[in-house]
């Protein structure tokens, strides 16, 4: 415990003296984030700064070992560093869909080779991933993927079509999951591969939704080549051929984790409630509209019973105990809560959230976030399937 | 602190658990209720209880306590709750020991814990006198009288309150009905002349009363508290209550649930189990999501009155409120998915529905404690 404590007082030193001014202010939001890769433009000089001194001690990827460019540091290490930092106000380094589910991914089931060759790029934020998942006609049904991916002896031929494939149009390479053998039963014939989104063939084209720009992106592969190898025992294919669906359902599962953690970022900000009251006027100590006042305040009820649940499965985590597929209910729970706040949010708002354009309502962001929301219980995997999912692995019913 | 269980409150679920299925099982409940029993709980099983700690859960060890805490008395009221036990765990163990040990004088620390402790001493509170719970609203008199006061009014929903050797009474010192100020917490022998109890046979078949005083008199070292000043005692023994309620409903919820469980998958129709079909199994997917949430604010309200007992109010709130609603749910679904055996009386599916009616009523329900906590957000 002194080694922590000691460990504590470091940190703390030391962000205190690395950490710029202007990157201890909270994020306004997505555009605040920094994504690193090569076509990245800092926003300003602290943010470069920030990530450069950051991936110099391996921390913006603390718990990665350090031969791939992460801090090595143990769990309660990590807490630490997260606690000093949220302390100091100081904001996320680095994030990219690299830290978050590339990396875990390949260390779980790369060879020390790739680790050794994609890791460390990723760390210091040099190289920005994104991930070839869905298609046209695979979305829940994801194991029915069909863009194909032939052997061509010294090379790989990748022909077909991804969607919503996130910041596609800004990522540097991809995770892909393809169809590797076309006759096998469709969950043993996926591979799980990397390549560079400058290959030729590669074309990418942005997706408006219904709340307007979004980073979505339609992806498509014109006979692409892709390296069978990138060096000495550096495979293009993570994990064993044709086994790529084992490293998808391990992301999968992070990637719920991730969503459903979003469902608690709810209850920062502006409520429900504070809004309707400003909006709608107090009286004797209680909203003016009973009826919506009973919606929100059962809604800020969940919100809260979840945001302790996530905090429980944290701890239950820590002591030891898997979360398996209880990420599930996460995702499931976090994301519908996240549409039924979007809902009040837009009662409470009345004819004032529904302007779309100007100044006045910053071009409709309420409204824009309130149709964003549709979209959370149906990417990373519908809440049917999440349903599903908890029916089997958790509940243990048996199949029609 | 995490919320996770420690190793000595997981020892403590596992030995509750099975002394609960071996002396406690529903079958217990049947029989009361069958033989129309006058005390609506075994007293010999209670005696049973005290000698493993539970009477006196709360209780320091200086008055002959197991002093478990909150957290240990909830996982106790929780595995209560998964075998609908009957006993005066709630009256006594929790809400009249809280009352005590937060807010009592020491004579009345030394005349009541050690026998409650030993489970010879039953008590109950009372403070409800109008079909829904406000403890601000508590109209019933207590007039200055000499050296001490009289009690003069009704109560009503009072656990245990027919069978208790001393009452625990909420009254107007000052003040008009609504407001918080001028409430005084009594101690009162409910053999005192002029207390009449009558019980009330509830649809859960567990204990209730309406009490009468009719110029009931008391002194000052009666008072629990400050006089005029009861209101925050109050609400802290209801904290205490209403967290416990909790506990037992999620108890409740989660048994009803896992009897669920099992009896879809072992219930055949067109030739399949019913559990198999998606129709039954998102609802139940839904339910679990929801129970898990229930134990994260049932256990994070029993250890915020661990901690820091003042500050509990708004997470007992949270539990209770959330804990009512779920339980209700996972009641009603369990008695849809057993279909037409779940309405007969030979199933014990409906003497959960039941319990869960009247435990998420008691203290305050869903709309009282969600207004509650919306207040407290300011809107």
């Amino acid at each position: 415990m002194a080694d922590l404590e000691q460990f504590r007082a470091e940190t703390r030193a030391w962000l205190e003296e690395n950490c710029p001014k202007e990157m201890r202010a909270p994020m306004r939001g997505e555009e605040d984030i920094c994504w690193g890769g090569r076509r990245w433009k800092f926003q300003s000089e602290a943010q470069k700064v920030w990530m450069e001194r950051m991936a110099a001690k391996g921390w913006t990827v603390p718990a990665w070992p350090r031969e791939y460019g992460g801090g090595g540091l143990s769990k309660d290490e990590v807490k630490i560093l997260k606690d000093e930092m949220k302390k100091l106000g100081a904001r996320s380094p680095l994030e990219s869909f690299g830290i978050w589910m590339l990396g875990p991914a390949l260390l779980e089931y790369g060879t020390h080779e790739q680790k050794a060759l994609f890791l460390p790029p990723i760390a210091r934020g040099e190289i920005r991933w994104c991930q070839g998942y869905s298609e046209p006609n695979a979305g829940s049904d994801l194991a029915s993927l069909q863009t194909k991916c032939e052997d061509k002896g010294d090379h790989w031929l990748v022909n077909g079509q991804k969607i919503w494939t996130s910041y596609a149009d800004e990522a540097d390479w991809i995770f892909c999951l393809v169809r590797t053998d076309s006759k096998a039963p469709k969950h043993l014939g996926i591979s799980f591969v990397l390549f560079d989104m400058t290959s030729p063939g590669v074309s990418t084209k942005p997706i408006k939704l219904i709340s307007g720009k979004s980073a979505f992106c339609e992806t498509f592969f014109d006979d692409v080549k892709v390296p069978k190898q990138y060096g000495d025992n550096v495979p293009a294919v993570v994990g064993t051929l044709n086994r790529g669906w084992d490293v998808a359902k391990y992301l999968l599962t992070h990637e719920r984790e991730m969503i459903g953690a979003g469902g608690g970022g709810l209850m920062g900000g502006r409520g429900a409630g504070e809004v309707a009251a400003q909006t709608i006027g107090v009286e004797d100590g209680r909203l003016a509209d009973t009826m919506l006042r009973g919606r929100i305040a059962s809604m800020e009820i969940d919100g809260w019973a979840f945001l302790l649940t996530l905090e429980r499965m944290k701890d239950e985590a820590k002591a030891g105990k898997g979360m398996g597929a209880k990420s599930a209910m996460l995702k499931y729970y976090g994301t519908e809560l996240n549409k039924r706040r979007g809902e009040l949010l837009m009662d409470a708002t009345g004819s004032d959230g529904l302007e779309w354009e100007g100044e006045r309502s910053e071009d409709g962001k309420l409204a824009r976030s309130w149709l964003r929301t549709k979209a959370n219980s149906i990417e990373g995997g519908t809440s049917e399937v999440q349903l599903n999912i908890i029916s089997k692995r958790i509940l243990e019913l048996p199949d029609a | 602190m995490p919320l996770v269980l420690t190793e000595e409150q997981e020892m403590l679920r596992e030995s509750a658990r099975g002394f609960l299925d071996e002396k406690a099982p529903v079958a217990a409940l049947r029989k009361l209720r069958d033989s129309n029993d006058g005390t609506g709980f075994s007293r010999a099983l209670w005696k049973e209880m005290a000698e493993q700690g539970w009477a006196g859960i709360l209780v320091e060890e200086e008055y002959g306590g197991a002093d478990f805490g909150f957290v240990g008395a909830g996982v106790l009221a929780e595995e209560m709750g998964r075998t609908l036990t009957a006993s005066p765990f709630l009256s006594t163990s929790i809400l009249a020991a809280t009352a005590l040990k937060k807010f009592g004088s020491k004579a009345q620390k030394q005349e009541n814990l050690p026998a409650i402790a030993a489970g010879d001493l039953v008590m109950a509170l009372a403070v409800d006198e109008k079909a829904k719970h406000g403890p601000a609203k508590t109209a019933m008199k207590a007039e200055k009288s000499g050296n001490g006061f009289r009690l003069s009014g009704d109560k009503t929903f009072v656990a245990d309150g027919h069978v208790a050797d001393r009452l625990i009474v909420a009254a107007r010192t000052a003040g008009a009905a609504g407001e918080q100020q001028g409430l005084t917490l009594f101690l009162v022998d409910a053999k005192t002349k002029g207390v009449a109890a009558e019980r009330t046979v509830m649809v859960d078949s567990r204990n209730a009363a309406r009490l009468k005083f009719d110029g009931v008199d008391v002194t000052g070292d009666d008072v629990i508290g400050e006089v005029d000043g009861g209101y925050e005692a109050l609400e802290g023994v209801l904290s205490a209550g209403r967290a416990g309620l909790a506990a037992e409903l999620s108890g409740a919820g989660q048994q009803a649930f896992g009897m669920t469980m099992d009896y879809i998958k072992q219930r055949t129709q067109f030739g399949k189990p019913v559990g198999s079909f998606q129709a039954l199994q998102h609802r139940a997917a839904h339910l679990y999501s929801e129970l898990e949430l229930v134990k994260s604010a049932v256990l994070k309200a029993l250890q915020s009155l661990d901690d820091n007992f003042g500050m509990a109010g708004v997470f007992c709130s949270l539990a209770k409120a959330k804990a009512g609603d779920v339980a209700k749910l996972a009641s009603q679904e369990a008695i849809q998915m057993f279909g037409g055996v779940g309405m007969t009386d030979e199933f014990d599916i409906g003497l959960y529905m039941k319990r869960i009616r009247v435990a998420q009523e008691m203290f305050g329900d869903h709309a009282f404690h969600a207004d509650r906590i919306a207040r407290l957000r300011g809107y």
